[in-house]
């Protein structure tokens, strides 16, 4: 990250230069700052309302529901780690917090789920390892709160319209993830 | 649509009533952690802003959108969108920062503004999330799960073009 923003800085101000527009570049960066700041403010109330609102679903046993809905697949995407009973709630946990879009609560579960799989590694990722982290590389999140916050932010009357698109995308970029994974296993160890 | 949030907002209180819930704690609870959310991105906002924000006003943004377009235009992908495909995978926060600037520029309900959005709230942030995990797990030999992962996010960009073609036709 240190060296794309400092490259990011860097060119601009000497593309700027043999541009001419060097004025431009030095006005950009002082607005950009400032409109760091109104972005996050203006996003914050509706990203806060949302958060409340999946906790409160989670609460509501929302997430125990689901769990119970996604252990069967996950015990057949992951018959060895599914054999150990808190393996398999771990996993499940962790899936079931990102398709609420509470990363922050997914990522404890999926770290211990990935730790708990590792035990038999020895330093080298196993299959099931990988399809965990395509798993959550992949987002499958049912409502990407941010977004939506970012659209109403910028004065989109209708920020939810592109739910369906979303949902369209990510079923394709996890099936299509996890297909690769399946292939790669098979045939790319070698090369890699 | 615009009963669409009064109803679902009634709805989830009188489930988390029904399932007796705590449901005015719960809603705090989650805020909070929204505003946790927030505060932890404004500083890299606040530093990652001006870096785009340059790169744009230089041109160099326009250079770099006109080198990747043949490409681009192959998948069906706006050409303009070219620096968050670079950046997605890398930072979930210069995403959002180039996100942001995509919707001011083009307009939250453009073509490019809703496939940006759409490209965001559909893929993650693949470099952290794989460093996360296998640095929680111990592994330096990550073998197939970044070619993978990739492939996914790859596939995300794609469909989120088309998807954006398919449901909002201009």
């Amino acid at each position: 990250m240190s060296v794309i923003w400092t490259g990011l800085v860097t060119f601009a101000w000497i593309c700027g230069l043999l541009t001419g527009r060097a004025e431009a570049v030095a006005a950009a960066a002082l607005d950009g700052a400032a409109e760091a700041v109104t972005l996050c403010l203006s996003m914050l109330g509706a990203l806060m309302l949302w958060n409340g609102v999946m906790e409160l679903l989670r609460a509501a046993g929302l997430a125990a529901g689901l769990s119970r809905m996604f252990q069967p697949l996950l015990r057949r995407l992951f018959p060895e780690a599914g054999r150990d009973a808190e393996t398999l709630s771990a996993l499940t946990a962790n899936v079931t917090a990102n398709l609420l879009g509470l990363g922050n609560a997914a990522t404890p579960f999926g770290i211990r789920a990935a730790e708990r799989m590792s035990r038999t590694c020895h330093g080298a990722a196993s299959d099931e390892l990988c399809r965990l982290v395509v798993l959550n590389t992949a987002s499958i999140q049912l409502f990407p709160a941010t977004v939506a916050s970012l659209r109403s932010a910028a004065g989109c009357r209708t920020p939810l319209d592109i739910l369906p698109a979303v949902w369209v995308t990510s079923a394709a970029s996890v099936a299509v993830g996890l297909c690769a994974e399946y292939l790669l296993s098979r045939t790319g160890d070698r090369a890699l | 649509m615009n009963l669409l949030l009064p109803l679902l907002l009634s709805s989830v209180g009188l489930c988390g009533l029904w399932r007796r819930a705590d449901v005015y704690a719960s809603l705090t609870r989650g805020a909070e952690d929204g505003f946790r959310v927030v505060l932890r991105i404004l500083p890299a906002l606040v530093t990652l802003l001006p870096a785009v924000a340059m790169f744009r006003a230089s041109g160099a943004m326009e250079l770099l959108s006109a080198w990747c377009a043949p490409l681009l235009d192959v998948l069906g992908i706006p050409p303009e969108t070219a620096p968050l495909l670079l950046v997605r995978p890398i930072s979930g926060s210069g995403a959002l920062a180039t996100v942001g600037e995509l919707i001011r520029v083009h307009g939250v309900n453009s073509r490019v503004g809703r496939t940006a959005a759409v490209m965001l709230g559909s893929t993650e942030t693949t470099f952290y999330t794989v460093a996360v995990y296998f640095g929680a797990a111990g592994i330096r030999r990550t073998r197939h799960a970044i070619p993978a992962a990739l492939a996914a996010d790859v596939t995300g960009f794609v469909v989120a073009a088309l998807t954006v073609r398919l449901f909002f036709p201009e």
